[in-house]
């Protein structure tokens, strides 16, 4: 499995053709507390860089962008009684959507872990 | 990004730094919107226990002279204003709406002199006003050399009563000149939160050590302005710029409380024959509470009714950790005021279903003996 980073704090991590996207802990940490995540409905399709969710803390609400084109296939509906995994498990339990990928080569031109953590320094 | 060097900073501006705080600019200084307990945390604390909030930001200054100068301006009666009391009132215009909204009291001792707090924002411009129609008759002198801060919750009194009892024999709405720490403050029964608690003005000098000194009881827990927010929201209060402005009147803002009944009887304030026009006719917008499901409503956000007709607009919106759901104020319609109106907020170009609420949206626990 490999897991690819936005300049915009989403992370991506891709198992076959199915990847599994949410925010990283350093954009959740910068929102403060997650009070309510806006999630797509399944089967819609997105171009790289559309906003397919809203990320709400108790002040300010926030986009979040599409990392590759992808149709959605899944998304978490835990967020819906529990944002707070947000906060508590970005990179796991807080995961937003999963997207069927219509572009695998799109991966490539992502941040890796190391370039994502330069990128946060 | 703000340029911090800029921004004025508080007494306490280092020690929040020290604690932790993430620092944003307001109102022209840099202040700390949470610390690393968070905005829900902060918020839930202090209607648990005790916040700590540094407001040093806020106008503070004295008043003598001929109090009808300064009456002249504002909506309370100051002859109804006794030693060691406090009210909340409304600074105007000639059109009736709001400049500011502020405390003054009469904390001294055998002195008539009363003590105002404004907002930060609108300092400058509130005390150059009040300067400009009081020449001559009476003396505005800006305290610029105190801090100010909130202790709220319902445990703030059980702080008190270790460092300074005297201050718990207060009721709501009283101030007073105490010793704390061995120094002169001056301290009111009131705050921001819908809570008990004590607004306290310190000598700059003595500022960080007293706020550490209150940060060391148990109960206290540092709370930045992220939470004052939300704090104030869920007991209803306005917030000056927001929630009204120059453009509302205290008919509007559902704050016709604030101006006294002798006053409006003589009509002797600013604005006062529209404000007349609008307690007769009835038919002006209301500042009114809701309360949605799901996405809060932030501020702009318009308010339809559930045909889709745009009768109001939301002020004031976001989460209430102790409501635990979605909470707005705004302005609709005289039509729509009612509780229990359901409506519409359109949220990101969707309807969201909203209902009118009587605020306090959470019960206020102001001690009153």
């Amino acid at each position: 499995m490999t897991t690819r980073y936005t300049e915009d704090h989403e992370w991506i991590t891709v198992d076959g053709d199915v990847a599994t996207v949410g925010i990283t802990a350093y954009a959740a940490e910068q929102l403060g507390d997650v009070v309510f995540v806006e999630l797509p409905e399944v089967g819609k399709t997105f171009k790289k860089g559309d906003e397919f969710a809203v990320v709400e803390s108790v002040k300010a609400a926030s986009e979040v962008y599409a990392p590759v084109d992808g149709e959605i296939v899944g998304v978490n509906d835990d967020l819906d009684g529990e944002p707070a995994k947000v906060n508590e498990d970005a990179t796991g339990g807080g995961w937003f959507a999963k997207f069927k990928l219509a572009d695998a080569s799109q991966l490539e031109g992502l941040m890796d872990e190391d370039a994502y953590k330069a990128h946060i320094a | 990004m703000a340029d911090t060097e800029l921004l004025e900073k508080t007494p306490l501006h280092a020690l929040h730094v020290e604690l932790g705080g993430k620092m944003v600019p307001f109102a022209g200084y840099d202040m700390p919107v949470q610390y690393p307990l968070g905005i829900m945390g902060e918020h839930k604390h202090c209607r648990a226990k005790a916040g700590l909030f540094d407001v040093s930001h806020m106008g503070q200054a004295r008043y003598t002279g001929d109090e009808s100068a300064l009456e002249a301006l504002i909506t309370a009666d100051l002859s109804e204003l006794g030693a060691g009391e406090q009210k909340y009132t409304l600074l105007l215009n000639e059109r009736g709406g709001v400049r500011d909204d502020l405390m003054v009291s009469r904390p001294f001792k055998g002195e008539e002199t009363l003590f105002l707090v404004v907002n930060a924002a609108t300092k400058d411009a509130d005390f150059a006003h009040i300067e400009a129609n009081t020449s001559g008759k009476g003396t505005l002198t800006r305290i610029t050399d105190r801090a100010l801060l909130a202790l709220q919750g319902p445990e703030a009194k059980d702080v008190m009563a270790r460092l300074c009892p005297a201050a718990c024999e207060m009721v709501f709405m009283q101030a007073g000149v105490f010793e704390l720490d061995g120094v002169e403050v001056y301290i009111s029964r009131s705050g921001y939160t819908g809570e008990d608690g004590f607004e306290i003005s310190i000598p700059e000098a003595d500022a960080v050590r007293i706020a550490k000194l209150l940060l060391a009881q148990d109960e206290v827990e540092a709370i930045g302005l992220g939470a004052r927010d939300s704090l104030r929201l869920e007991a209803g209060l306005c917030l000056y710029g927001h929630d009204m402005d120059e453009n509302r009147t205290p008919v509007e803002a559902a704050l016709i409380w604030a101006l006294a009944k002798t006053r409006r009887e003589r009509g002797d304030f600013p604005g006062a024959d529209v404000i007349a026009q609008q307690l007769e006719e009835k038919t002006c917008q209301k500042r009114i509470g809701l309360t949605l499901e799901g996405a809060p409503a932030r501020e702009g956000a318009e308010i339809a009714d559930k045909d889709g007709n745009v009768i109001g607009v939301v002020t004031s919106g976001g989460f209430g950790p102790t409501v635990e759901g979605p909470v707005a104020m705004g302005y609709v319609e005289r039509g729509y005021v009612k509780v229990g109106t359901e409506l519409d907020i359109l949220v990101r170009g969707r309807a969201r279903p909203a209902v009118v609420t009587k605020m306090p949206f959470v019960p206020n626990n102001f001690y009153r003996g």
